[in-house]
Formats: structure tokens, sequence, C-alpha cells
């Protein structure tokens, strides 16, 4: 059928004789195709013999030729020692006790070395204090190979040699020296005393020498309230293993509050044993580590945490103060002080208000409390950073009276609020001198830049807590030209001794007290036992109560002051608070830890401006998802003390009305790679070096596109996913009341899943030889992420990248889900949905799914590691087409790459989602441009697994490289393995002992023990896949 | 010291056949060592016997001393005119100096201190076994052999190439070429019978039947192409014949069975593990506890050869000449920096970059300790007669199949192996058998290996 439609291709057909129209009817192009540029040249043409039959002629050959040619085998070079070391054997790991100390994270670790490369790091279990490493710190031996590391000495950006280096720098030191100004060293906190002991020396030659020490994120208020009370400069240290009721207000003593390390000793107290655990309660903003394991969980703004604070400190110790609460909060307030008052001295309350009045009223409710957590013989010493001092620094700078500044382990220049200011002034000082690892913001400033080895490389001491010491030790030699500050300082006061020699000789004299150096080293870790403990006490105790009097009346005034600096805030209260990934940011060219999901937001790649739900919708802020799902958020903008920034948001159950949150350790800018300059800069807010800034926020123009790894957030009262209850039901009622197996129906019978005739699949016997488990104990695990790291380094496991984690492409062996109540608590969430009948109407499903999609303002949070749960009856072996995923006798499911072709039905077919696809090769390829794309980056693949390619499925295989290494080991000694032999790279990675590995064919086993536990259950248990990976029901010590 | 003892008992009796045809004639001197030791002063002249100094060097003094070169101690020949013609010293001197070096070092004796020094402080080892007649004889021999002519480089390489490598190649071939001729002459012959039957034919008048054209019978050739069936079951024949070769082709792709490749010092195992015995595990001794066999550093090369600087005129072969070899251990030398003029390290090394032969691929994890220590298995069932191998060579195609029948076929060793009890009594008890394969025990289980 034809047509009459006339298509108008342009205006201009409408005016009748239009030229062009006539034009344009006849050529096809508009422009007329240069034809004569290349075959004008009729010389050229013909004196060339390549006819285009020759042309595809050579095409064909060269293609034929290189298909041919990839078929031989390339010839592969081995290259041994010329010498071999002696404790060097190719193939076989060994294990160096050495201590991280960044000034940020300090532990006491083991470095695992293959053939002289360290590839990862592990606990220290003879370590008694921070002998667990978190997230951080397990992905610091990543640093070693970061191809940003500067890679020797440099002079105004050029490369010069360290003798010039030194001679330069020991002749503007002289000329500084005799001119009477200050020199002055602004430093890290080292807690070192073979580095106090330098300073000391490197003083005597040049007099007027200042040294300050500075932490990025300062604990200064700590400090100062336990210098006042106990004269020596350092941090209440507690033992939450002895407490059983825990108060915090705002400390997220489960991340990085006083340096950390106190999960361990909380974890122990929160498994119930006979009966009993301890009690939670946590006051804070923005919802932290702590807040998310709370019993119960108060959302406050920080200043009612002071008033609140106070008011808790008036009814322990006496006094009254003023200031107002609402009141249902006050009367929390009320109830947990007599909560603590009943649990006497195993009370303790914590707090992480950065002001001296709030840590002063803290010290002297535990006093009072006589508190057994409160461990006054060992606080500690890892911050030691002075606000006052640092804040006066600037001036003095710019005053001139300052000679020459050297700095180590710090950046000021990005993490000072005035960094540029200090900038400004640093440049005009005579000599500015700067040892970093990298060419960061204050390197760049600095005149000379000193190439810093990393920590693996270096040696040293560290006083972690009071006679608890830490040695450092190379565990590879340095890599670059680099020489780390405390040889300079050695070399600039004229002692000819190496840096070990100095460091021995201290030990010798004043810490070994005759025990052997060597064993020290050995060990990493050393206790000094002090001679005069006993007589140091009862001094001690009389002192205090000489001074009971005059402190109690001095901290009454404290707290009063405390309740009114609360009184009078006013605005939004921005908190600036540190991420479990990024800590203070001086690791911010790690890919393993921008990639690492937030455990709270599961959000990497970015910081972000916590906003609670409520606030958001008063300013309009919103967060939603993209077409693939993928999580995108408005931008705001925060404006304090003039200064403004431009952050993108997420909402936040939990956050308190009236607060937002920011993370510091963002928005780096200078010796980071492209790929990983994400964020903004939140110190330039860190006003006085309060991390408490009062703030107020706009909306902003465009969204954000956030890498989010988590888009359902809560349960939809799928209760049996993870199971908890409360400590009152654990302790009255029998298990099938909380842990009930699920039961399905087999002609009309209930018949639990458990029993074979329901089973699909014949069992197998498992009795013979090991059967691995790995059980997972919800109440112990925090979320921490030091596993999700650990698993990382073990299993090669590859970054991929913002976009692909936008596209759920992440490859996380190990996450850790992270669930909100949408309800208040999680119970409520499943009465609800138990609760709905019909579709619609107002008790409908519809609507009803539809609410609890939406967590409540201040959910019940609980963590759940998720990784392959190994089931004895997978259902991703039956899918495979190619029986590449099989499973073993010893209950691992096993994963052959090589014969993996890509089909993912596996993948599909998983009820757990723990099988991770590779999309690309990630290894060797610039479009990934993180630490697997250049040889020193790829230093740090472990050589027994497997580096995956593209197009295979992968997943978590039980580290079977670490159980068959220990199978080997006891078959060439031809012993039995004992239990506790058996670990995977998490279990072995977790200090809290939320995580146990073992064979559960021996009896007497952890794990064979724990799967018979009344509180054992398997995930989606009604699926019937067996797992082999147990988890403990979440116990909750709440009460009404 | 008991061995020691041995090898001096044996020389000596071999010295004692020559005393007694030379000088007295006793048989007293036929019981052995000690009693040889003990009376030994008064067997001997002052001038000393030469063969009997030679093997008591050979017993005593060559792990440290040559006779024309400089090793761990000085060279020897001729010591004693060198010495009193240099230093003035006597024969008492060095009596002295042989039984107890360390005491003339610090009695303050100045050549003493001097040679001290000049080796590095590395004190001689005293032996006060050796009576004077003894040491006489040992310079005898020292002052007997004569300055040797300048040694060649040694850098060599081949030097004579005989055929005889390749005998048995050759012979093969001419077997095939006369196999060939024979049929040649066959096919010849026929052709010729063919050619005569026809001409008698044709003279005889006997018509021949034209085959194809006049009777109307076809040609075989013709036939087979009309025939459909023949057609189709040549195709069908011809379609699997070559299925099989290109699968075999495909199949071998990247199996490197046989691989030899030139290494670059020419490190022969046949002398080696073969001629001298070394045990594999002396050089490859990670293969123990390791999951590599690895490849000995070139300081374990130097435990023997700081003193093996040149291979016997015995070891050489046809093919490959002593100036090859010494050549060789040169180039060893070379590469761990060893002056072997000065016996000195000179610290410039120059690693090796050896052409691995035993390629496993990536995704295969293979273990020796298990192998070698566990299981007992001897190097050779994998690596093939290395003992014989002038040039190593990989003797095993090293595929997944070439593992999977051997873990199929060989008994786990769990005597004596505590690990092993109780899985052991366990599964043979399930499978019903006294023996565990490796493949029971879960060796064919693909995580074992594929992680």
């Amino acid at each position: 059928m034809s047509s009459n439609k006339k298509y108008w291709k342009s205006v201009e057909e409408l005016k009748e004789n239009s030229s062009i129209v006539e034009t344009l009817k006849q050529n096809e192009f508009v422009n007329e195709i240069p034809t004569d540029e290349f075959l004008a040249n009729k010389a050229t043409l013909e004196s060339s013999s390549t006819t285009r039959r020759d042309f595809l002629k050579y095409v064909g050959f060269s293609t034929a030729a290189a298909s041919l040619a990839a078929c031989e085998g390339p010839v592969v070079k081995s290259i041994p020692y010329v010498v071999q070391p002696d404790r060097i054997i190719p193939g076989v790991a060994n294990y160096y006790a050495t201590t991280i100390a960044d000034g940020f994270d300090f532990a006491s670790v083991l470095v695992k070395t293959r053939e002289g490369r360290p590839i990862k790091i592990e606990n220290n279990t003879l370590a008694k204090t921070l002998g667990t490493a978190n997230a951080r710190v397990n992905a610091s031996v990543l640093g070693l190979y970061d191809s940003k590391r500067v890679k020797g000495p440099k002079k105004a950006g050029a490369p010069i040699s360290w003798s010039q280096f030194d001679a330069e720098v020991s002749k503007k030191l002289s000329n500084i020296a005799s001119s009477g100004k200050t020199i002055v060293l602004f430093t890290q906190t080292y807690a070192s005393p073979s580095t106090t002991k330098l300073i000391a020396d490197f003083k005597s030659k040049y007099g007027n020498v200042h040294h300050i020490q500075y932490d990025a994120v300062s604990q200064s208020a700590a400090l100062d309230a336990y210098q006042a009370m106990y004269g020596e400069r350092a941090m209440a240290n507690y033992d939450l293993s002895k407490a059983s009721t825990i108060v915090s207000i705002g400390a997220d003593f489960l991340g990085d509050w006083q340096g950390g390390g106190f999960d361990a000793g909380y974890a122990k107290g929160r498994v119930p044993h006979h009966g009993k655990m301890s009690r939670h309660i946590q006051f804070e903003s923005n919802l932290s580590l702590a807040g998310a394991n709370a019993d119960k969980r108060v959302p406050l703004t920080p200043s009612q945490q002071k008033i609140a604070l106070a008011k808790l400190y008036s009814y322990i110790v006496g006094g009254s103060v003023s200031g107002d609460l609402p009141k249902p909060i006050a009367e929390v307030v009320r109830k947990t002080a007599s909560e603590l008052k009943r649990a006497g001295s195993k009370g303790v309350v914590l707090t992480g208000i950065q002001d001296v009045n709030a840590q002063t009223v803290v010290l002297k409710i535990n006093e009072a409390l006589s508190s057994k957590a409160f461990d006054k013989a060992t606080p500690i010493l890892t911050r030691q950073g002075n606000d006052k001092a640092v804040s006066r620094l600037v001036s003095e700078m710019k005053s001139g009276r300052i000679g020459g500044v050297i700095m180590s382990g710090v950046n000021p220049a990005y993490t000072l609020p005035n960094a540029s200011e200090f900038t400004e002034a640093l440049k005009k000082i005579d000599l500015s001198v700067c040892f970093s690892m990298k060419a960061d913001e204050t390197a760049l400033a600095s005149e000379y830049l000193g190439a810093a080895p990393h920590a693996l490389e270096s040696w040293g001491d560290v006083e972690l807590t009071k006679d608890h010491f830490g040695l450092i030790q190379p565990t590879i030699r340095p890599l670059f030209d680099t020489r780390q500050f405390q040889e300079a300082l050695l070399k600039w006061s004229g002692n000819p001794a190496s840096i070990n020699d100095y460091i021995k000789a201290v030990w010798n004299e004043n810490i070994l007290n005759g025990s052997s150096f060597n064993k020290a080293l050995h060990d990493g870790v050393f206790v000094r036992k002090a001679i005069l403990d006993e007589e140091n006490k009862t001094v001690a105790a009389i002192n205090e109560e000489e001074d009971i009097q005059g402190l109690t009346n001095a901290s009454g005034n404290a707290a009063r002051a405390l309740a009114s600096s609360g009184a009078n805030a006013k605005g939004m209260e921005l908190t600036l608070y540190t991420k479990i990934g990024m800590g203070d940011g001086q690791q911010a060219n790690n890919p393993w830890l921008q990639e690492f999901p937030d455990p709270i937001t599961r959000t990497s790649w970015d910081n972000y401006l916590l906003v609670s739900k409520a606030d958001a919708e008063r300013l309009k802020l919103i967060n939603e998802n993209e077409a693939t799902g993928a999580l995108n958020g408005s931008y705001a903008k925060i404006t304090a003390n003039g200064k403004t920034l431009k952050v993108p948001v997420i909402i936040q159950p939990g956050q308190a009305k009236g607060t937002v949150a920011l993370a510091l350790g963002y928005g780096r800018k200078a010796g980071v790679k492209d790929e990983l300059k994400t964020g903004v800069n939140a110190y330039t807010l860190y006003h006085n070096f309060n991390t408490v800034q009062s703030v107020s926020i706009a909306k902003d123009a465009g969204m954000h596109e956030f890498a989010c790894v988590q888009l359902q957030n809560t349960l939809m009262g799928r209760g049996d996913i993870l199971k908890e209850t409360t400590l009152e039901v654990f302790n009255t009622k029998d298990k099938e009341h909380w842990n009930a197996v699920p039961k399905v129906s087999l002609n009309h019978q209930e018949t639990p899943v458990t029993s074979p005739d329901v089973d699909l699949w014949d069992e197998f016997d498992r009795s013979i030889g090991h059967h691995f488990n790995l059980s997972i104990d919800l109440n112990a695990c925090t979320g921490c992420g030091a596993c999700v790291i650990a698993c990382h380094a073990e299993n090669n496991v590859p970054v991929v990248g913002k976009e692909e984690i936008r596209r759920s492409r992440d490859m996380h062996w190990l996450r850790i889900d992270r669930y909100y109540s949408s309800e208040d608590t999680f119970e409520q969430d499943d009465a609800k949905k138990d609760g709905f009948s019909g579709l619609s109407g107002d008790n409908g499903s519809l609507g009803g799914f539809g609410e609890l999609e939406d967590p409540a303002h201040n959910p019940q949070v609980a963590f759940q590691p998720v990784m392959c749960q190994h089931c004895n009856h997978a259902p991703c072996e039956t899918v495979c087409p190619v029986a590449a995923t099989a499973h073993g006798r010893q209950g691992q499911n096993h994963m052959a790459y090589n014969r993996c072709v890509g089909t993912r039905y596996c993948a599909n077919n998983c009820p757990y989602k723990v099988r991770r696809f590779n999309w690309f090769l990630y290894n060797g390829n610039d479009e990934f441009d993180y630490h697997m794309n250049d040889d020193l980056g790829r230093m740090v693949i472990n050589p027994d697994v497997t580096v995956r390619s593209r197009g295979v499925m992968e997943k978590c295989s039980m580290c079977i490289q670490k159980t068959q290494k220990t199978i080997l080991d006891a078959k060439r000694d031809g012993r039995v393995i004992k239990d506790g032999e058996f670990q995977t790279a998490c279990s072995s990675a977790c200090g809290n002992g939320a995580m146990a590995f073992g064979d559960v064919n021996d009896k007497h086993s952890k794990v064979a023990k724990l799967l018979k536990e009344d509180r054992m259950y398997h995930l989606l248990e009604s699926v019937g896949t067996k797992p082999n990976v147990q988890y403990h029901v979440k116990v909750r010590n709440t009460k009404a | 010291m008991k061995k020691s003892y041995q090898i001096l008992e044996v020389n000596l009796t071999n010295n004692m056949k020559q005393v007694i045809h030379r000088k007295l004639g006793s048989n007293i001197l036929r019981i052995g060592l000690i009693f040889l030791l003990a009376f030994s002063t008064s067997l001997t002249a002052q001038d000393g016997d030469a063969a009997k100094g030679k093997s008591l060097f050979n017993a005593n003094c060559a792990s440290c001393h040559k006779l024309n070169k400089k090793m761990t101690g000085p060279a020897l020949a001729n010591v004693e005119t060198r010495l009193s013609e240099a230093q003035g010293l006597d024969r008492e001197w060095l009596y002295k100096w042989i039984k107890n070096s360390a005491g003339m070092i610090k009695s303050g004796d100045a050549y003493a201190n001097k040679i001290y020094k000049e080796y590095n402080g590395t004190a001689m080892t005293a032996f006060p076994q050796l009576s004077n007649g003894d040491i006489d004889n040992i310079l005898a021999y020292t002052a007997e052999v004569k300055v040797p002519p300048t040694g060649g480089d040694g850098g060599g390489g081949l030097v004579s190439q005989t055929p005889s490598a390749a005998d048995n190649g050759s012979t093969n071939k001419l077997i095939l070429g006369a196999l060939a001729l024979l049929f040649a002459l066959l096919a010849a012959a026929l052709v010729l019978v063919n050619k005569t039957l026809r001409r008698f034919a044709e003279e005889k008048g006997v018509a021949i039947a034209k085959e194809a054209g006049e009777t109307g019978r076809k040609s075989l050739w013709q036939a087979f192409v009309q025939n459909q069936f023949l057609i189709l079951v040549t195709a069908i024949f011809l379609l699997l014949a070559s299925g099989y070769f290109v699968y075999g082709y495909f199949m071998q792709v990247g199996v490197n069975q046989g691989y030899e490749p030139v290494q670059p010092i020419h490190y022969s195992h046949r002398i080696h593990a073969g001629d001298n015995g070394i045990d594999c595990k002396y050089c490859h001794s990670s293969a123990r506890v390791s999951k590599h066999s690895g490849i000995p550093s070139l300081n374990v090369c130097m435990n023997c050869h700081k003193s093996i600087y040149e291979v016997a005129e015995s070891t050489a072969t046809e093919e490959y000449s002593k100036e090859f070899y010494d050549g060789e251990i040169k180039k060893l030398y070379d590469a761990v920096g060893w002056d072997d003029a000065n016996q000195k390290y000179t610290g410039v090394t120059k690693p090796v970059k050896w052409v691995r032969i035993h390629n496993l691929p990536d995704f295969a994890y293979f273990n020796h300790s298990q192998h070698v220590s566990v299981a007992g298995i001897e190097c050779q069932t994998c690596h093939g007669p290395v003992e014989e191998m002038e040039i190593m060579y990989q003797h095993a195609p090293l595929t997944m199949g070439w593992c999977i029948n051997c873990h199929r076929e060989t008994n786990v060793k769990v005597k004596d192996n505590a690990y092993y009890t109780k899985i052991h009594e366990q599964l043979s008890k399930k499978y019903g058998v006294d023996q565990l394969t490796a493949a029971q025990m879960g060796g064919l289980e693909c995580g074992k290996c594929h992680y």
C-alpha cells in the first residue's frame, strides 16, 4: 500500500524553488569527499608495489603466523639466589613479629613473608595488648608496594643523594642553632623510648630544639584530663571483659576511640555465659560501630550528650547540675545511672566527647564506681599530641622565631584546618624537611623530602601501654633509597651507630632489665615487670584519698561546666568521625581500603554527610536508586566558620535529629592515584581540633553517585536469616522457642528440614577424615571488617573500582551484611510480617512490605558476615554444566577456575549470593589502575592462590590452601593435628573470637562443641543446603 | 676420624708392598696402621719415598693444598726448596709447622704468622700423627712434581662431535632405505613382468580384452566413484582419521614432554647424580619441605666446586671434552664471583638465568614435599632417569591425566605416620581394602590441586 504522506526533511523545503533543496537532492554528501587527497597523487600510487591483494595476503599471513606462534610455549627463566639466605626456603613462609605504629594505628602483628616478600599481616597472639590487627593494619602491607612511593630523597622536587641531603641539612641546622632560632621536630606520636632518647640527643647537639607531637585526630582532651588527675600524659585504658554494664557517651570504642583495641575484651563479655552477658548502653549522635552493637542506643546531639553525662555524674557521684533534656531521655539517663550503680565495680562509663570536663567527669565516675574495667596500671600511650602546641606552631612559624621544621609521620598540609596558612608559613622558613613515604601535601610544600621507608622496612620500638612494649623490625630490605626519620636524627646528631644498635642499647639499658633482646625481638612484644609494683600502688592509693575531696569539688565544677557548655549549642551539629576503613587518611592510596565497604553505610570509595531522615526531609535531601540499583544522593553545602564544603548526602537511620556527621581522611589530593582521589577533605572543618562543629546546611545542585554494596537495608521481617533473641528469653525458654529448626510438611506431618526424609539429595558419609566447619558468633561479631581485608590479602581478591561496584560487581569473598530493623526492633518486624492478611488494605502485605523496606529512625542493627556456606548439598554444584565446582570430602566446596566456562548458573542458583564473577581481567590491566597492574603492587600476591582471569567464577574456598598446608605439615611430621591448627584467613584475623574454624570430626574441637550448642543455626536452613558455616543466634541484653 | 683412618690404612698398605720390595722385605709391616705409625720412623730414609708421599699427600693434604695451585692453603710443589731459598727455612721448621702450626703461630714465628695472615687467618690443621718420615715422603713427592704446562683456559666448547650418538638413528634409516629400495625393485619387476607378458600376448596374437571401453566393464576407480556406499564409508573413515589427528595435534599443544632447552651453563646431571652419585636432595634440598624443589643457589655448587676446579680426564666423553667441562666450571666461577687464582670471592655476581623446564600452569598446585617426604616417591618416578641425562629434559608429560593415573595406582604410604592412622583404619574398612590409593584418600578431588 503506497502512502501519500510526505516526510519533511527540513524547513527549507517549505520554500518553493529553494536552491538548497535542489542541490541536496542531487548530492548525498553535503561536502565533497576529499578523495583527491589520497588518490590524486598518481605517482605515489603507481610507485607503490602493495596492491590490495598483497595487503590482504599480508593480513592473512600475519594472522596465521600470530596464531601459530601462540601455540608455542613461552620460555620461562628461573633465577636462583647466588647465595641463598639460611632462613629462606622458596615456597615456605617465614613469620616475623613486628609492630605497626603509624601514629594512628598501633598493633603488634606477625608478618608473613614469602621468598622475602611480606604478603600478609596477622595477629600476634603473644601480645597482651593491641595484639589484633584491624582492617587498616591488615591492609597496610599493600602500602609497602605502593607505586606512588617516593624512591629517593628530593630537594625542591629534584632528586639528590643522601650524602648531599645530609650535608645541606646539617649545615642549615648548625646555622639555625647558631642564629638562636628554634628548630621544631613536628612528628606523629611515636610513643617510642628510643626515639625519645634520640630527640634528647638531637636537642643536646643543636640546643634550641622543640619537639611537637601531633595526632591528626586529636585526643588532647582525654590526655589533658588524665594528666590532670594522674600526672601522666596518657589515655585511660579499659578492659571491657571485666564490665557487666558498659555505658558509652559518644565513644565509638569498637571503632577508633582512643586508638581502638577494646573490641576483643568487649566481645568476650558479650557472649552469654552461664546465662550472663554484659549490657551496653550507648548515647551518640551518628550511628557508630559501638552504637550498632549496643543493647540500647539513644540518639542524642553532642550538646545533649554533655548534659546527659553531667546528669549521669550527678546521679552517681552526687551534686546537682543544671541543663535540660527531653523527658524520655532524662528518664533513660536516670535509669542508666541506677543500672550503673547496681553494677557497682562492674560498671564502666566511656566518653568520646573531646572536652576536658567531659573526660574528667568520666574518670571521676569510674573512680566512684571503683570500676574494675578501668585499668589504671597500664594507661594508653599511643596518643601524645597537644592541640595548644600545634596551634601555637603556625603563629610562631609566621613570626619568624622558628628556623627549621623537620616533620615525620605527619601531613599537616592536609590534616590541619588551617592547612593553607601552614603551607604559606612553611615556605618562608629557612629549613623545611619532611620525611614521608609519598610526595604528599606536606612533602610538596617542604624544601627537602626525605624518602621514608614503610613500617615493614624500618626499625623501631613503641610503648603501647605503660610497661607494654613492642619492637618494630624490618621484614624486607628497603625497596627504595629510603631512610627513616630516626636514622637521620642519629646521623645529624653525629652518632655513627646504626638505628638497630641504638634501639638495642636503649632497650638493654632501660627496658629489658636483663632479659634477652633477641627473645623480645622474636616475640615482638615485651612486658616490663615493675619491680616496685606493690609499693607504688599503696603510695598511689594514699595520694588518691587525699585528693579525692578536692577532686570531687573540681570535678563537680567540671560537670556543671560541662552541662552549661552543652546547653548553649545552636544550629545543626556536625560530628567529624573516622571510618574504620580510612582512619585519618594516611592510607588513602590503598585500594583495598578504598573498596572496603563501611560497616554501617556499606558504601565504599567515598565519604559523605550523614543526615537523619527527619532533617533530610526538611532540607529536601534525597537518596534514590538508579535503574541498575546503584545508589545516588543529593549534594549538600555545609558551612562552618566561614568555610564551605559541597558533600554528598547519605540518609542514615539512627542519626540523631539536628546532627550530621562527616568522615575525616578523605579528599587527599597529593601522592594519591587519580582513581583513589575520593571524597572531600573534612579536616578543613576541624576547627580548634573539635570534632563537634556547629554548621548550617543547605541543599546543593546535582546528584552524587555512590558505590554502595548493600541496597536492601532491612530484613523484611525474615527473622530466620539473622536469628536473634533477648537474654531473658534465651535464659528462660527452651531452644524450640527462639531457635527452632524449620519444618516442612511430609505427608501432612511436620518434619524438620534436617531430616533425610525430606532431602532431595542422598547423604554422603562425612564421618571419615577432616570435616571443616566455620562458626560465626553473631554476639561476638562487632562488624569491624578486619576479616574482609584479611580475606582480600590472603586470596588475591581483585579491586574493581567504584564504577564496577555501582554495577554490583564487587569481588569481596566475604561480606558483612548490616541490617536495620524497620520497626523499633527486629522482633516487631517479624510480628508485623506475620500479621499481614490479604494483599491490600490496612494490614495488607503489599503496603506492609513497602513499609518494612524503610529502616526505623533509631533502628536495631545487626551484622552478619556471609561467605560461601560450603553447603553439603550445594545448589551451585548441581547446575554447573562442566562440573567446575564440586564437593570435597573435607566439606569444602571446590572451585576449579581452569574448568569454569563462565555460564554463571552457579551464582544464579546460590541462595546466599556469595559467588563472584570476573567480568574483566583485573590483573595486569591498566583499566584497573589499583595495584595489580604494576610489578610492585603484584608483589603482595599470595603465591599459593591462583590469580583468576576474566570470565570465571570465584568464591570463598574456606582457605583450602591453608587447611591443605596444615594437613601437609602434620603428614610430614607424622602427627595428629591438634584443635586450633586449622585456620582460615578470616578466623585468624578475628580478634574478637567471633569466628572459629576447625574439624567437626574431631570431637574435642571447639567447632564440634559449637555445632552442638543451642544457639547454633544455619543460614536459610529451610532451603536444605546443609551448610558448613554455622551461625550463633544473636542475644540482646534488652530490658523494658 | 674412623673413615680417615681406613683410608690411611689402605694407602699405607699399598705403600708397604713397595717398601717390602725395595727395602726391608719384612713381614712385620703387614699388621696395619697403628703399628706402622709407631714404627714408621725406622722405615724411612731421609730423602723419602715419593710414591708413599703421594698417597699420604692425597689422604692428608689434598683437601686444602694442590701442588701447583693456590687453594685454601698455598701450592706445595717444591715447597721445601722454595722455603729454603726464599725464607731460609729448613726441614725442621716444616716438621714443626705441620705437626703444630697453631703453636708456631703463637710462638711468634715470623714466617708462620705471615702465612697465617696471608690466608685470612685460616689455621692449618695440626698433624701430630705424621712422623718425620711421613713428612719426608710427602716432601719427596712435592719435590718430584714437574711444573705444570700453562693450562688452557678451557673455554673451548665442543671439541669433537662424533656420529656415534646418532648411531641408533642411522641404522634405522639404513633399514628403512633398504626396504624402500626393495619395494622399488619389486615395483619395477612387476612393471617389467607386465610388459613382457603383454609382448608375449601380442606376439602370440592373444587379444587382450580392453578393460573399460569395449566390454562395458568399468575401471576400479570409476566403480569406486559411482558406488555411493563406498564413498560414504571412505568419507567417514577420512573424517574420523582427520579428527583423530586434529585431536592429537590439539592435545599436545602445551605439553612439553621432551623439552630440552639449552641452558646458560651446561650442567650435566649425568656427572653429578650419575657418576658421582650425589643425592638429588643434596642440591634440591627444599623438595623435602617445600612445594618447590628449588634450583640450587650457587653457594651450594661452591660447596664442592671450591676445590673441584676441573674435571677428571675420565669424565670427558667423545661429545664433550674435558676442556669443555672445565670451561663450564669457569662459567660457574664467573657467575658466583669466585676468583679461582686468588681463592677469593670478588663480590661481583651474575645470577644464572636457567631456562625452566618443568612448567606447571599457575592454576595447578603441586607440592614436592608431599610427594618426596610424605609419600617417599623417588625423584625418577616423575623426572625420569636424571642420572643418565647429559642435558636435562622433561621426562613426563605433566598433564592432568598423567597425575590422575598415578594417583589411581599408587598406594598411600601410611606406615609409621601417625597422621594417617585413624583415617586409614576408617577408609580401608569402608572400601574393604588393605592398601589405600591416593585416589581413595581423596587425591582426585578438584580442590586438592586447583585453588
